[in-house]
C-alpha cells in the first residue's frame, strides 16, 4: 500500500474550564489512506467531534491541543502557525459540519461564499469563478444556485453547498462531523452517496464523525471506536463490525437495533464517565462485564492484534505486549 | 393586596440580600441603591443638612463654592447647596408619584388586555404602541402644557407617557404565562378569573415589574428634569434641579460653572442610580433563568 | 415590482399610528384645556366680543367633531392653521423654516451616536472579557442617563467659555452671510462654495451633535457588542475558519450580520433622538422645531404645539418606513 495521507499520532486535547480540566481526547492515533472513509464512532461526549476539530487545529477555547501530531500529505498541521495554518485549512484539510442551517453565512449568496474560499487561497478571480460553477455541479446542484441565499435552499441543498465550499480546493482530507444528522432519511442517503462519490473520484480521505454505527457499517472502509476520549478499537470495517474485539465495541454493536436478527437491542449498562475525573486505568472498566484487576490500575496500550486491527484492552495485551 | 405586597417585598429582598445573589448583578444593585438612598436621605434630612432656606437670600450673589456655601450662590444670592438638598424632595415626589400612577394604569390594563385578548386587546395595543413609538418628552410637554404647570400635573404627564412601557411588558409576559400548565389547571379547577390573574399570574411578573420600575424611574427623573428645565413643572421659587439648571444656562458665558455643574450632576446621578438598580436586577433575572 | 408593493404596504401602516397620535393630541390640546383662547388670552383684559371673534377666526366655536375633521382635512393639505398668539402667522411656514435645522441636527446626532456606539461595541466585542470591555460597557450604560442639557452646558463651559475652541450656541455666525438654498446650512455652504460659512456651520454643529450623539450612543455599544459576540460564536464563523478564510475577513462578515439588528434599533430609537433634539436645541439655542415648540409652550400657543406633535408623529412613521427598507436591503431573509 502507498503512504497514508493522514497520520494522527498521540493527539491529546484538554478543555481548561473553570470547573477543572476536561480530558476530551487522550493519545488518539489513526491512519488513513487515499480514498479511505474512516468512521469515528462513539456516544455523544466521547470526544469524537473534538478530535475532528483538532485535525484542523481548530479547537475552540478553552480547549487546547496538548500534544500530538496531525500529518496531512507530509505536513504537520499542528506545527503550522498564522497564515500557513489558514492556508492549510481548506486546501489540505477541510471540514463539513453537522447543521447545514447555521454553517452558512445567512446574508451572503452561497456562490460568493464558495468563491471567497478560492480567492482566499490565491486562485485568480477568473479561474475561481469557473471553479465555483464546476464544484456546484459536482455536488449535484444546478449552476444557478450560486446566486441563492442560504434561506432559499433546503437542508440537503445547503449541505451540498457546504460540501462544495469544503472541497472547492480539493483538500486531501475532509472531516465530516455528523453531516447527515440534521437531515431526513432520503436526503441522508443522497449526501452520503455524494461523499462516497467525491472520495472515489478525487482520492480524498474522509473522516466521518458519527454516532450512527449502522451508517458506519454501511459506508466506512475503516472504523475507529471512541470511548471517553480514547480510541479503543480501530481497524478495517469488516473486522471491527464482523469480529469486534473490545468489550465496548461489542456492547455498542448490541445496543443498536438490527432488523435481521431477532434480538432486542441491549443498552450498555452504566453511564459514560465525567471526563474531568476519568476512571483510573482503562476508562471503560466500571461498565465492562469482563473487567479484571489490572483494568482498574493501569491503562492498556493500543496494540495491533492482527494486521491493521488495533485494540486497547488488557484482554489482548496481557501476555505478548510489554504491559 | 397585602399578600402581593409582602410577596413582592420578599422577592425584592431576596434579590438584594447577598445569599444566592451573584457577583456583577449584586454589585450594580448595591451601587445604584447607595446613590438613590443617599439622595432620599438628603431629601428627608434637608433641614439638618443646611441652615439656609432655599428660597431666601443667603449672601452675596454669584459666590463660587466655599465652606460657607459648598455649591456657591446664584444670581439672587440663594444658597445652591440648600436648593440642591431641598430640590431632591421635588424630584423624588414627582418621580414617585408618576411611577406609581403609570404602574397603576399600565399593569392592570396589560394584565386584562393580555389575558382576555380579543378586539379590545388589539385596540389597546395599537394605542399603546402608537404612544410608545412617539418621542415621550414631546408628549409629556404637550400634556403638561394642557394641564398647566404644577408639580402634580408634571407627575400626571410623565405617568401617562410611561403607561405603554408597563402595558407592553406585562401584556407580553401574560401572553406567555397564560399558556402554561399551572394556569390551565387553575382554569380547569374553576378558579375565578380575577383570582387567577392576581394570585397566579401577577406574582410571576413581579421581578420584571421591578426591573421596569427602576428603569422607568431613571427615565422619569430625566423627563421630570426636562419638564422643569422647560418651565413646565413646579413653579419658582420652589427648588427644583431642572429649573435651577435652566437658570444656570443664562450664566454660562460668565463662567459661573457651579450654577450648572451641581444641579445637572444631581439629575444625572439620580437617574444613573435608578438605572443601575434596574440593570443589576435584570442581570439577576437573566442569570436565574439560565 | 415587489419592492414597490412592500413600500406601499409599509406606508399604509403609518396611517393608523399617525391618526391615533393626531386624535390623542386633539383631545389633549383642544378638549383638555377647556377654552384655549381663554386660557391664553383671558388674563389680558380683552373685551369678550373680541375673544369671541378670535374664537370664531380659529374655528373654536364649532362642535369638537367638526373641528376634528376640519383640522384633519387642513393638515392633510399641509395647512396647520395660524398661530393663536401672533395672529395670522402661518404655522406651516414657521415649521418649514425650522425643519431643516432639526433634521440637520438629528442626522448629525445619529451619525455621532452610531460612530461612537459601533466603535465602542466593536472594540468591546473583540476584546471580550478584558478590562477595556468592562470599561466600555460601563460607559455604554452611563451615557444613557446623562441629562442632555447638563452635558451640553458643560461642553459649552469647557469648549466655548474656557478653552474658546468652539462657539457656545447658535447655528451659524450671522456675519458670514450664507445664501440658503435647501435650509441645511452645511449643505448650502458647500453648494454655494462658501468656505467661511461651511467652517462656521460645522463648528456650530460639533457641540450639539456631540451632546446628542454621546447620550444616545450607549444602547448601540451594547447592541453591537452583544450581536457581534453572538455572531463570532456562530457556526458559520467556525465554518469560515475551517475553510481557511482570513480572520479579518471573517470579522467583517460577522460584523455585517451583527449590524442588522442595529438598524432596526436605530429606527426604534428615532423617537428618543427627536426628544433629545428638543432638549439639545433648547440648550444650544438651535433654531429648529424643538426651540419652536418650547417658545410656543411658554405662550401656550395650542395650534402650534399641536402642529409640532403631528409633524413629529409623521417623522416617526416615515423613519420607521425607511428603516424597514434599509433592513430589507441588508438582510436577504426579508422578502417583500
Amino acid at each position: 500500500m502507498s503512504k497514508p495521507i493522514l497520520i494522527v499520532e498521540d493527539l491529546t486535547v484538554y478543555y481548561y474550564t473553570l470547573k477543572g480540566i476536561v480530558r476530551a481526547v487522550e493519545e488518539a492515533s489513526l491512519k488513513a489512506y487515499s480514498s479511505d472513509l474512516v468512521a469515528l464512532v462513539g456516544e455523544s461526549g466521547s470526544g469524537k467531534s473534538t478530535l475532528g476539530y483538532a485535525l484542523l487545529n481548530l479547537v475552540p477555547p478553552p480547549g487546547r491541543i496538548v500534544k500530538g501530531r496531525v500529518i496531512v500529505n507530509g505536513v504537520d498541521v499542528l506545527s503550522l502557525r498564522g497564515d500557513e495554518l489558514r492556508k492549510a485549512r481548506g486546501s489540505l484539510i477541510s471540514m463539513v459540519f453537522q447543521d447545514p442551517f447555521t454553517t452558512l453565512d445567512p446574508v451572503r449568496r452561497v456562490g460568493d461564499q464558495i468563491l471567497e474560499v478560492l480567492l482566499e487561497h490565491g486562485v485568480p478571480l477568473e479561474e475561481a469563478r469557473e471553479r465555483v460553477v464546476e464544484v456546484i455541479r459536482a455536488v449535484g446542484l444546478p449552476e444557478r444556485m450560486a446566486r441563492a441565499y442560504p434561506h432559499q435552499l433546503s437542508g440537503g441543498q445547503r449541505q451540498r453547498i457546504s460540501i462544495a465550499a469544503a472541497i472547492a480546493l480539493k483538500p486531501r482530507v475532509l472531516v465530516a462531523d455528523e453531516p447527515t444528522t440534521a437531515l431526513d432519511v432520503i436526503v441522508q442517503k443522497q449526501i452520503m452517496d455524494l461523499l462516497d462519490d467525491v472520495r472515489k473520484t478525487t482520492g480524498m480521505a474522509i473522516i466521518l464523525i458519527t454516532h450512527d454505527i449502522a451508517l458506519a457499517a454501511e459506508r466506512a472502509t475503516k472504523i475507529a471506536v471512541m470511548y471517553a476520549g480514547k480510541i479503543v478499537e480501530y481497524g478495517p470495517k469488516d473486522k471491527v463490525i464482523g469480529d469486534p474485539l473490545h468489550p465496548y465495541t461489542k456492547a455498542l454493536l448490541k445496543s443498536v437495533p438490527d432488523i435481521e436478527s431477532r434480538e432486542w437491542p441491549r443498552p450498555i449498562p452504566g453511564t459514560p464517565p465525567d471526563l474531568r475525573k476519568p476512571p483510573s486505568g482503562c476508562r471503560f472498566h466500571p461498565r465492562c462485564p469482563l473487567a479484571m484487576d489490572i483494568c482498574k490500575r493501569k491503562s492498556p496500550n493500543i496494540v495491533e492484534v492482527e494486521p491493521h486491527h488495533y485494540v486497547s484492552c488488557w484482554l489482548y495485551e496481557g501476555g505478548e505486549a510489554s504491559g | 393586596m397585602v399578600e402581593i405586597l409582602s410577596k413582592a417585598l420578599t422577592r425584592i429582598l431576596s434579590t438584594i440580600i447577598p445569599s444566592r445573589v451573584s457577583g456583577r448583578g449584586r454589585a450594580l444593585v448595591y451601587a445604584g441603591l447607595a446613590i438613590v438612598l443617599a439622595i432620599v436621605f438628603m431629601a428627608i434630612a434637608a433641614p439638618l443638612l443646611t441652615p439656609y432656606d432655599p428660597t431666601r437670600r443667603a449672601g452675596r450673589s454669584f459666590q463660587p463654592p466655599s465652606w460657607e456655601h459648598p455649591f456657591g450662590t446664584n444670581n439672587l444670592g440663594y444658597d445652591m447647596w440648600a436648593r440642591t438638598v431641598y430640590g431632591a424632595r421635588t424630584v423624588l415626589i414627582v418621580v414617585f408619584l408618576s411611577i406609581v400612577l403609570s404602574m397603576a394604569m399600565g399593569v392592570p390594563l396589560g394584565l386584562f388586555s393580555g389575558y382576555y385578548g380579543g378586539r379590545i386587546d388589539r385596540a389597546l395595543s395599537m394605542l399603546m404602541d402608537a404612544i410608545y413609538a412617539f418621542p415621550s418628552l414631546v408628549l409629556a410637554i404637550s400634556l403638561a402644557v394642557a394641564l398647566g404647570p404644577s408639580l402634580f400635573n408634571a407627575a400626571i404627564a410623565i405617568a401617562v407617557v410611561y403607561v405603554p412601557t408597563y402595558f407592553r411588558m406585562v401584556r407580553g409576559q401574560v401572553l406567555s404565562i397564560k399558556e402554561e400548565l399551572f394556569v390551565e389547571v387553575a382554569r380547569a379547577l374553576g378558579i375565578p378569573t380575577s383570582r387567577i390573574i392576581f394570585r397566579h399570574i401577577l406574582p410571576h411578573l413581579i421581578p420584571t415589574i421591578m426591573v421596569v420600575f427602576s428603569l422607568s424611574a431613571a427615565d422619569a427623573v430625566l423627563t421630570e428634569a426636562a419638564l422643569s428645565y422647560l418651565g413646565l413643572s413646579v413653579q419658582p421659587p420652589t427648588p427644583d434641579w431642572g429649573y435651577d439648571l435652566y437658570k444656570g444656562k443664562g450664566f454660562v458665558l460668565s463662567g459661573y460653572w457651579w450654577l450648572i455643574f451641581f444641579p445637572g450632576l444631581m439629575i444625572t446621578l439620580l437617574a444613573t442610580g435608578f438605572a443601575l438598580i434596574g440593570e443589576g436586577l435584570s442581570e439577576q433575572i437573566r442569570r436565574e433563568r439560565l | 415590482m415587489g419592492l414597490l408593493r412592500y413600500i406601499a404596504v409599509r406606508a399604509m401602516l403609518i396611517v393608523p399610528t399617525v391618526l391615533i397620535l393626531y386624535t390623542l393630541v386633539f383631545i389633549v390640546l383642544r378638549i383638555l384645556p377647556g377654552d384655549p383662547v381663554l386660557a391664553v388670552l383671558g388674563t389680558k383684559n380683552i373685551p369678550p366680543e373680541q375673544l369671541e371673534q378670535i374664537r370664531h377666526n380659529l374655528g373654536l366655536d364649532k362642535p369638537y367633531i367638526v373641528q376634528y375633521f376640519e383640522y384633519l382635512w387642513n393638515v392633510l393639505h399641509g395647512d396647520f392653521g395660524t398661530s393663536m398668539v401672533i395672529s395670522g402667522r402661518s404655522i406651516t411656514a414657521d415649521l418649514l423654516e425650522r425643519l431643516p435645522a432639526t433634521v440637520e441636527l438629528a442626522i448629525a446626532g445619529l451619525i455621532v451616536s452610531l460612530a461612537i456606539g459601533i466603535t465602542t461595541g466593536f472594540i468591546a466585542a473583540t476584546k471580550r472579557d478584558t478590562k477595556l470591555d468592562l470599561g466600555l460597557r460601563v460607559f455604554g450604560s452611563v451615557t444613557y442617563t446623562l441629562f442632555i442639557p447638563w452635558l451640553g452646558l458643560m461642553f459649552q463651559l469647557i469648549f466655548a467659555v474656557w478653552l474658546r475652541w468652539l462657539p457656545a450656541s447658535g447655528r451659524i455666525d450671522p456675519d458670514v452671510g450664507l445664501e440658503t438654498v435647501t435650509g441645511f446650512y452645511i449643505l448650502d455652504s458647500i453648494i454655494t462654495g462658501n468656505m467661511e460659512a461651511f467652517r462656521s456651520a460645522l463648528s456650530h454643529m460639533i457641540l450639539p451633535a456631540l451632546t446628542l450623539g454621546l447620550v444616545l450612543s450607549g444602547p448601540y455599544t451594547r447592541l453591537v457588542r452583544t450581536n457581534l459576540v453572538k455572531a463570532l460564536e456562530s457556526n458559520y464563523v467556525l465554518a469560515y475558519h475551517a475553510r481557511g478564510v482570513r480572520g479579518s475577513r471573517i470579522l467583517l462578515h460577522a460584523f455585517r450580520n451583527a449590524l442588522i439588528p442595529v438598524v432596526t434599533y436605530a429606527g426604534l430609537q428615532f423617537a428618543l433622538l427627536l426628544g433629545g433634539a428638543v432638549l439639545t436645541e433648547t440648550t444650544f439655542d438651535w433654531p429648529g422645531i424643538g426651540t419652536y415648540l418650547v417658545e410656543k409652550v411658554s405662550y401656550r400657543d395650542y395650534p402650534a404645539i399641536q402642529a409640532v406633535v403631528i409633524v413629529f408623529a409623521f417623522f416617526v412613521g416615515v423613519i420607521s418606513l425607511i428603516v424597514d427598507l434599509i433592513y430589507a436591503l441588508l438582510d436577504p431573509r426579508i422578502r417583500y
